[in-house]
């Protein structure tokens, strides 16, 4: 039975429609938009928090968003157990709705950065990762100007312990070096669950990378593994 | 009324890129006795309140809901007349 998946559209999102693209005409999945102001999600196995400038990136990223109607329904819809991904601007939404520990500063370098880089699947044991290997090495875009991720140590052990790093920024062989950590995140973070298992966040954006003729492919495992998961559930 | 003066730095213990290049900068400009800069915001609310105390709790809650962000920022309050 195809999925069916929600994108949200906040005003200032730019990612929304390639999440839309890669959802429906890449995997075939029943997608729909979600509007900012909406106040119920529905029927949804899926909702991803897209990437993008939401507010204009007003205050801090993502602090605006947080108290649009649409973020109510998704706090009840990750209370009902249901997944959430958030991607760039998604995943800064989802640290402000404190529905992920930590925040974002800006990179390290002050500079936004697009390109592609390599990240590392450092835990399968969620229903995100559990299609790929530990250790698999996905080629994704980037672009964003604020994804230096922080958390203090004592929430960093935390994450640790509860095993929700779920990508790290990597070098092509898969090593965690400190020029891929090229944003200055705490140990190299690029993605993380919540302690549900239900919610992730994450900076590079998999939906842009989808079809060959892009650059990369490598995106396509990734929603595969979410797609096996829902399928199970 | 009373108007609330509010300044959001980054937590000590954070590094902060944009302070430590205007820092070097002003060191290029030869002003060695300036040691370390941060950089935050300010922030300007007028509060319809009864009494000082009230307009502060006000601000203070605008700043722990909305305005600063206290994974990454601390802030200071300051009320005037």
């Amino acid at each position: 039975m195809s999925k069916k998946i929600g994108v949200i559209v906040f005003p200032g999102s730019n990612c929304d429609h390639d999440a839309y693209h890669a959802m429906k005409h890449v995997m075939n999945a029943d997608t729909t938009f979600l509007w900012h102001k909406d106040k119920e999600i529905g029927d949804l196995d899926l909702v991803i928090v897209p990437g993008g400038f939401s507010y204009g990136d007003y205050l801090r990223s993502g602090a605006i968003a947080r108290f649009s109607p649409i973020m109510e329904a998704v706090q009840d819809y990750v209370k009902k157990g249901f997944p959430v991904l958030g991607i760039c601007n998604g995943f800064q939404i989802l640290l402000e709705a404190g529905l992920l520990p930590g925040a974002m500063l800006h990179n390290e370098k002050l500079r936004f950065v697009c390109k592609n880089v390599n990240i590392r699947v450092e835990n399968n044991r969620s229903l995100f990762t559990s299609g790929m290997k530990e250790g698999t090495v996905l080629n994704v875009p980037v672009s964003h100007g604020e994804g230096n991720y922080f958390i203090d140590d004592e929430g960093l052990s935390d994450l640790k312990e509860h095993e929700q790093i779920a990508f790290r920024y990597c070098d092509a062989n898969g090593n965690v070096t400190q020029e891929a950590n090229f944003n200055g995140s705490v140990d190299s973070i690029a993605g993380i669950i919540n302690k549900q298992g239900n919610v992730l966040g994450m900076m590079p954006h998999p939906e842009r990378a989808m079809e060959p003729l892009l650059g990369s492919s490598d995106g396509i495992p990734f929603f595969e593994s979410i797609f096996n998961s829902l399928q199970l559930a | 009324m009373y108007k609330a003066k509010v300044n959001i730095t980054l937590r000590k213990s954070i590094l902060d890129p944009k302070g430590k290049a205007a820092h070097h900068a002003l060191q290029n400009l030869g002003l060695k006795n300036v040691k370390d800069v941060r950089i935050g915001k300010f922030i300007e609310m007028n509060i319809d309140a009864d009494s000082q105390n009230e307009a502060r709790e006000l601000a203070e809650t605008a700043c722990t809901q909305l305005l600063a962000n206290e994974v990454m920022e601390d802030f200071q309050v300051e009320i005037e007349e």
